[in-house]
């Protein structure tokens, strides 16, 4: 008997269509993952159980919850049910909470509303639920406001709003994809040992397959809206059998085609007559001793609390061609390096040479020639153009830096070659951004970081807002440039897989500070490093997945 | 996955489409279009001459030859109202452009820079809106006289700093964006950032408050006119209008009713325009990150 | 906190002392003599002199400055020039009618705009928020003292409900003083209500699309319940800001309309003041007036801290 029970759903938003003919069940205790990248409907299909669609949602079909026929439901029925015997937690834990109200009212607030509690009893128990998803009171007393709390203390608050009452059913809508990967692996941990404390049905859903491969039990695959297929996890998953199910997974584990070439220049026979005078030049990039300082928070009039350091005496260096992963969690100081290695930022002490050349502490006409060399891409696909420009323009905006400003012509043709390069239409030149897919979108952005032929791109978590399948194709349009362009990467990410597949080194940055370093594979399969460890261990890996769920079953 | 459906911008036909079906838009286009009409019809013709006085037609009720009346010196109301339009329209408009035209620049480059120059700016608008309009007018008609010219000015200080806040706002939730960290990355200056990159994508944010204060510039004109700090007689004005009205009420209530109308319509139909253009082209403006 | 609210109370303080220096310049640069105005066209050069070395206006600015800010401090404005009575008992006598009348008038337009605000909100797009902000739009739109003259002409012409105009005084009682505010109040608050009601509900609406606001909807709450518990708290800061602003207008506002009912109030003497050439009458109540809109948005800022706990930890 299933707890809930959805049959040929279908649902249209105004005269767009969003869900045809779903089915999906879930047994009670049982977890279900819902995999389907962006624009499938995962979360639609979650708001409708909970029926908080928009207003222009039409929708047919079954959702039975216990016995309760939803979509039939009135709007008194469903208030009862949801918070009490339905739970859900949402992606985005800096928003979910009331700014205004204190964590204790929050988690509080529905359990008066549920059992009529009172204001005492109803606190009490916020009390032990807050401290059973990890903040106990001693430190994080009911009184505490959402903004003194971090994102993942602040996803431990969500989940005690849903989990407050024993629900029957708890639906976690991306749970955890706004947190970096050890705060990914504890509050899944933390989910998973809620769900089985108390028997409660979990919908998770979620972009990645890894984590869905961990978590559930069995796994159903959305595509635009339809199912395409649905069974127990860690066959669907080693078999492969649905075509788009293989097209995902291979997608999540893909390494780019090109090999690596850990040498510099290797096989490209420009470089390797490069060479030797790449040798006899000093590196590509060098960063002494660099430490970045923000004022702390004013306390009173005239104190300030201590500064903030954001990145500690860090030095490293970047050869030609070279492409060089900096990881660490959410916070680390990583971006912090990366706008002062883009002369964005400036240090508080140390230096910055760029082929040579100190970067720190110039006037921006001083730092037109490292301009030049030196291009950006960053992680938003949709925030990184300006949405009143045309890509021609968007594409030829580093040419500024150009000593001799070409031609209406040369600007052009420029900007057709770079369209070219990263697989687009030189015709693209006259459309706006917003005519382009996210994944085109990042192509767009590389075309502009290699127009003026750099010789170093940072890439800030270039692909992790990108669905999987667009993910692969994108790394490997960077490894593919690489060798054909020698351009070297600082390529900041969270996330070990990109590393693995497209960087030769990587760095692992902990609390402003460079804790390893040494070749991916290296530091990866073998890290020493407490970071580099707890990193490792928190990654979700598809492989390891598969593999542990085929051995839990025998 | 949130439920933020990304709201594209589009190009000029869509949004014309989109206009043209809007209703507040529609309608608050009509309106002024027909009150612009009106004040520059004005210039050429008005069904009645307003600089002659013909005593013999005073306070006369609406008629087939006065559709609005006459007033106290036999002068046709409405071709006083159509005149008062062109005067209205143009003090409204001068000092809508005094405040976009000093505001914005003053706000765009107080939040470019930050800083020293961010927080006097600030200050200075906090100093000018301890100054409303009418006290304003009030000071600057102690030292010169009163006058449509002075009305001009107190009003266009005013918009000031509403200006000068809205464009700071607004260039402030676009200098975190990522495009204009990759317009820094690519070597170009605040100046040039705030040209190419900032200003045009407040542009409707400025647009719907250009109605809003051009609507507020008309009442607050009337005010003052009314008063007797706007503008003076034998020129006609809303506002003095209805000031020569008040003792007439009973007997003379048209001398009120249609003058007020003519406010109360041209203000409704530029705030409809602004809601119009705040609906078309900027849905969720706020909800972007 | 703390921070923020001496940080708020230093920027009113310093907005004060320039505001100050603006009226005072613009009093020095006014032309004509006060002491010769004083006297009259027939005075002798020695005795306008002699005058205006007693009035002070000879000294240096700077000094002469102080001294009036000074003197504004202690409560003296200084001698009006034409009733040569101090013009802190002249300003005193209309204090009483202009401000109850702001305060009527805002706290009515307070009354009437929020639950017209959260009605709208709570029917977004339903035939009653059309309704409602239809209203709003048109009363938007009417200038105060238009409404005024038709609310004339309605309540004391027609229907005799309601004295015209002119002020009773409070010494003939509560009640007929209040009464002869009635009309007054309601022609400043309505325009100002329908503002506030606008703001209200977009403000609202803004807030329902909040995720926080999901999330306690998926706890079970009713959409009424979620509305008054968790959107109208958030919604207060826009709220607040333009009640803010709607005292400076207010304030403003009450200069016209006393003019429309005959209220010996404040703006009744401002403008005997401007055509008498009263200057010192003039800059007194403009000081006033600015003191008042100052004070109230430093009250706005303080109330910012006691909506929004973020305030109160940051800076």
């Amino acid at each position: 008997m299933s707890l809930l029970e959805i049959e040929n759903l279908s649902l249209s938003i105004g005269d767009t269509p969003i869900l045809r003919d779903v089915d999906l069940s879930v047994a009670p205790g049982e977890v279900m993952g819902l995999v389907g990248e962006s624009g499938s409907g995962k979360s639609i299909t979650a708001l409708t159980v909970m029926r908080l669609l928009p207003w222009a949602a039409r929708a047919t079909g079954r959702v039975v919850f216990d016995g309760i026929d939803i979509l039939a439901a009135s709007e008194d029925q469903m208030c009862a049910l949801r918070g009490d015997d339905i739970g859900m937690v949402f992606q985005e834990p800096m928003t979910a909470l009331n700014p205004v109200k204190t964590i204790g009212e929050q988690v509080a607030e529905g359990i008066r509303w549920h059992t009529r509690a009172s204001r005492a009893d109803a606190e009490d128990r916020a009390r032990k639920m807050l401290d059973r998803v990890g903040l106990p009171s001693a430190k994080f007393p009911l009184s505490r406001y959402p903004h003194e709390l971090s994102g993942g203390q602040r996803q431990r608050v969500v989940i005690a709003i849903a989990c407050a009452l024993k629900p029957k059913l708890l639906i976690a809508d991306e749970p955890t994809t706004a947190l970096d990967v050890v705060l990914q692996a504890q509050t899944l941990d933390l989910l998973r040992d809620l769900v089985a404390e108390n028997r409660m049905g979990l919908l998770l859903i979620s972009h990645d397959l890894a984590v869905v491969t961990e978590m559930a039990d069995r796994i159903t695959i959305l595509r635009h809206g339809e199912v395409m297929e649905t069974g127990d996890t860690a066959r669907t998953l080693s078999e492969q059998l649905h075509p788009y199910t293989r097209q995902l997974a291979q997608a999540s584990m893909h390494v780019p085609a090109l090999a690596r070439t850990h040498e510099v220049g290797q096989d490209n026979p420009q470089l390797q007559a490069a060479k030797p005078l790449l040798q006899v030049a000093k590196p590509l990039l060098r960063v002494e001793s660099v430490t970045r300082d923000y004022p702390g928070r004013r306390t009173s009039l005239l104190r300030h609390a201590a500064s903030i350091r954001a990145v500690d005496d860090v030095s490293f260096s970047i050869d030609a061609g070279q492409s060089v992963a900096l990881v660490g969690r959410s916070g680390c100081g990583k971006s912090t390096l990366a706008r002062m290695v883009l002369a964005l930022d400036g240090p508080t002490s140390g230096t910055i040479r760029f082929r040579g050349q100190v970067i720190t502490g110039k006037s921006e006409a001083e730092l037109k020639p490292a301009r030049r060399d030196m291009q950006v891409v960053f992680q938003d696909p949709y925030g990184s153009f300006d949405p009143r420009q045309k890509v021609e323009k968007l594409v030829a905006e580093p040419l500024h830096v150009l000593e001799k400003k070409p031609t209406n012509a040369e600007r052009r043709e420029m900007v057709a070659k770079a369209l070219h390069e990263v697989g687009l239409s030189p015709r693209d030149m006259d459309k706006y951004p917003h005519e382009f897919s996210g994944g085109q979108r990042q192509r767009l952005s590389i075309a502009r970081a290699i127009i003026t032929r750099p010789k170093l791109v940072v890439a800030d978590e270039p692909v992790s807002a990108l669905d999987v399948s667009i993910r692969a194709q994108i790394l490997d349009l960077f490894a593919e440039l690489n060798q054909k362009l020698g351009v070297a990467y600082l390529f900041i990410t969270h996330d070990l897989t990109v590393a693995r597949a497209i960087t030769d080194q990587v760095m692992i940055m902990h609390d402003g500070r460079i804790v390893e370093r040494g070749r991916t594979s290296e530091v990866l399969d073998h890290p020493q490093s407490e970071a580099a460890k707890a990193l490792v261990a928190a990654a979700p890996d598809l492989h390891r997945a598969i593999a542990r769920r085929l051995q839990e079953q025998g | 996955m949130t439920l933020r459906f990304d709201i594209p911008e589009e190009n000029f036909a869509d949004i014309l489409v989109k206009a043209f079906t809007n209703r507040s838009f529609l309608t608050g286009f009509v309106i002024t279009a027909l009150v612009a009409a009106v004040a520059i019809v004005s210039f050429f013709w008005t069904p009645f001459d307003v600089t002659r006085l013909i005593i013999a037609d005073k306070t006369q009720a609406p008629s087939p030859a006065h559709w609005f009346g006459t007033d106290h010196f036999g002068r046709d109301i409405l071709s006083m109202i159509m005149i008062g339009a062109r005067n209205s329209i143009a003090v409204a408009l001068v000092a809508v452009g005094i405040g976009m035209g000093v505001g914005v620049p003053l706000g765009a480059f107080a939040a470019a820079r930050g800083g020293i120059f961010d927080e006097a700016v600030m200050r200075l608008n906090d100093l000018v809106f301890a100054f409303p309009a009418l006290l304003s007018a009030i000071m600057i008609t102690a030292i010169f006289g009163p006058g449509a010219l002075n009305a001009i000015i107190a009003i266009g200080i005013f918009n000031i700093p509403v200006f000068a806040r809205v464009a700071r706002a607004g260039a402030l939730a676009i200098w975190p964006r990522e495009f204009i960290l990759a317009a820094r990355a690519a070597g170009k200056g605040k100046t040039l950032i705030t040209l190419e990159h900032v200003l045009p994508n407040i542009v409707t944010l400025l647009l719907v408050q250009g109605t809003i204060q051009f609507a507020l510039g008309i009442l607050a004109e009337a005010g003052l006119s009314y008063v007797g700090l706007g503008t003076q007689p034998p020129m006609p004005s809303w506002g003095r209008m209805l000031f020569d009205a008040q003792t007439r009420m009973v007997a003379a209530p048209w001398m009120a009713i249609f003058p007020g109308m003519a406010i109360a319509i041209t203000v409704l139909g530029l705030n409809l325009l602004g809601d119009g253009i705040a609906d078309i082209l900027d849905p969720r403006s706020r909800r972007q990150r | 906190m703390t921070v923020y609210l001496l940080k708020r109370l230093a920027i009113a303080l310093v907005t004060l002392v320039l505001a100050s220096m603006v009226v005072f310049a613009v009093l020095e640069i006014i032309p004509g003599d006060p002491a010769r105005l004083m006297l009259g066209l027939n005075a002798s050069a020695d005795q306008v002199e002699l005058l205006r070395n007693q009035m002070g206006l000879n000294a240096p600015l700077a000094l002469r400055y102080l001294h009036w800010a000074g003197g504004l401090l202690s409560l003296d404005f200084g001698r009006s020039y034409t009733y040569s009575v101090p013009v802190i008992d002249l300003v005193g006598e209309r204090v009483v009618v202009s401000l109850p009348l702001a305060l009527i008038a805002l706290a009515l337009s307070t009354i009437i705009a929020i639950p017209v605000g959260l009605f709208s909100a709570g029917r977004h797009g339903r035939a009653g928020d059309t309704i409602a902000m239809g209203a709003a739009q048109l009363g938007v739109a009417v200038p105060n003292f238009w409404f005024a003259l038709m609310l004339i002409y309605l309540f004391a012409v027609w229907l005799r409900l309601v004295p015209s105009g002119g002020f009773p005084g409070w010494s003939a009682g509560v009640w007929p003083a209040l009464k002869s505010l009635f009309l007054p109040a309601i022609a400043l608050a309505l325009p100002q209500a329908a503002i506030l009601a606008r703001v209200t509900r977009s403000a609202l609406i803004e807030v329902l699309n909040e995720d926080y606001i999901r999330t306690a909807r998926a706890k079970g709450l009713p959409y009424r319940a979620v509305l008054w518990r968790h959107a109208l708290r958030n919604a207060m800061i826009p709220v607040l800001t333009i009640l803010g602003l709607q005292f400076a207008f207010l304030l403003a506002g009450t200069i016209i309309i006393e003019n429309v009912f005959y209220l010996p109030g404040l703006g009744r003497l401002v403008f005997q003041a401007i055509t008498q050439r009263d200057l010192i009458v003039v800059e007194s109540v403009v000081m006033l007036l600015v003191a008042a809109v100052i004070a109230v948005n430093l009250l706005v800022d303080l109330s910012y801290a006691v909506v929004d706990p973020r305030l109160r930890s940051r800076q």
